[in-house]
């Protein structure tokens, strides 16, 4: 039996892939800009694939590990190795620049190191208060715009 | 005696048995933005507890998982601070308790980032980010309610006097502390104190709060020896499902 499909994708392949894949949470990114996918290699034999949890308790990496695999499978890939690694820590370091423009189109304040939110993601306006340290998801934190009224996440900064 | 699960029961209990407590609010909270916060906190403690039980289980290789642990013990197995299991009371209680815990659990997880302990330092580094950002809320609410009205203040006076015999609890080193401490697993509990009461008088003093004079604290709850009546209660509410039909998955 040949594991992997007629031909051996190549690593490069394979994170292009896992572009596709979106974040079940927030769909604008995929797994690969939020920071989730750590490690891609390929052998003779499997695909082997490393991922990392947002937050300890994010229910999200049950659906995300389930969406790898399908979309692996759907590239052909039968021979998938998923492991999950801690270490090191996820950070919101690993949020690729793509994937902060996205965030914010979509009207997700991104992460800034300061610790709150530089502007307003739906007019722009930096007079902004915080409402609550936590949101919808264990990422995020909710905010409200003081000119245009609207609420808004925070993509927490960790 | 295997003093390595014990010191990791000791770190998955806790997160578990505060971690259902903080999610009983899930639904009745007094705000919007407060219930989200609460369920997120006991979400963050859940997933930590996977990380803590899941290695436990897997130091004490009898074919358990981290869902056995929480699921299929007993009161008297269970290895967490008397603190963390007594009921909620109200939003006042339960947001000191969770500032008393937190203002020990930052000094401590960073402190076992450096366990000669692979996978201690690791569960810690992991956790360490979200108890920091629990206490930042923790230790402003408790500010902000103590420093409020007449009746706020009195109310987080009274969750002080209430928790203040339970908080010393964790300090307490024994047979267990002693062994792991000499492996370089985790610093005794006991050299955690000062910066412990250093956290506590500050955001006290802030909180307009009188801290309670006198350190006695009930014991019983890390050794498993002696817990309150109450956790057998919260234990027949989270386990229920296993109980009633056991070894059901979905």
């Amino acid at each position: 039996m040949v594991g992997v499909a007629a031909a051996t994708p190549s690593e490069a392949q394979v994170w292009a892939w896992l572009e596709g894949v979106p974040d079940p949470e927030i769909p604008v990114i995929s797994v690969v800009d939020l920071g989730v996918v750590r490690e891609v290699s390929v052998t003779d034999r499997a695909v082997k694939v490393t991922i990392t949890p947002t937050y300890s308790g994010c229910p999200a990496m049950s659906i995300i590990a389930m969406d790898i695999e399908t979309a692996l499978a759907k590239q052909g890939v039968t021979e998938l190795e998923l492991e999950t690694k801690i270490a090191p820590a996820w950070t919101t370091d690993w949020l690729s620049d793509k994937g902060r423009e996205r965030l914010e189109d979509y009207g997700i304040a991104p992460p800034q190191p300061a610790g709150g939110p530089t502007r307003c993601p739906h007019c722009r306006s930096r007079a902004i208060e915080k409402v609550s340290q936590f949101g919808s998801t264990p990422c995020k934190a909710q905010w409200r715009c003081s000119d245009c009224l609207e609420p808004f996440d925070y993509f927490k900064c960790i | 005696m295997n003093h390595l699960f014990e010191f990791l029961l000791r770190q998955g209990d806790n997160a578990l048995v505060l971690g259902h407590r903080t999610s009983e609010w899930c639904g009745v909270a007094p705000a919007l933005e407060e219930d989200i916060a609460l369920a997120n906190t006991a979400l963050d403690l859940i997933g930590q507890t996977q990380l803590w039980l899941g290695y436990a289980a897997e130091v004490e290789g009898e074919g358990r998982t981290a869902n056995d642990l929480a699921f299929l013990r007993d009161v008297y197995d269970f290895r967490n601070m008397l603190m963390l299991e007594v009921p909620n009371e109200d939003f006042g209680r339960t947001l000191t308790r969770q500032f008393l815990f937190d203002a020990f659990q930052v000094p401590w997880l960073e402190a076992l980032q450096s366990s000669s302990d692979q996978r201690v330092a690791e569960i810690a580094a992991k956790s360490v980010k979200e108890a920091l950002y629990h206490l930042d809320r923790s230790a402003e609410t408790v500010i902000a309610l103590g420093d409020g009205t007449q009746e706020s203040n009195a109310r987080m006076q009274a969750a002080v006097n209430y928790l203040w015999p339970y908080a010393g609890e964790v300090f307490a080193d024994d047979a267990t502390d002693q062994h792991i401490a000499k492996k370089g697993i985790a610093p005794l509990p006991s050299t955690m104190r000062a910066t412990w009461e250093a956290t506590v008088s500050e955001t006290f003093a802030q909180a307009c709060i009188v801290q309670p004079e006198g350190d006695f604290a009930h014991s019983g709850g890390r050794s498993g020896a002696r817990h309150t009546e109450h956790l057998g209660h919260m234990l027949a509410m989270m386990q229920t499902l296993q109980r009633s039909y056991p070894g059901a998955a979905w």
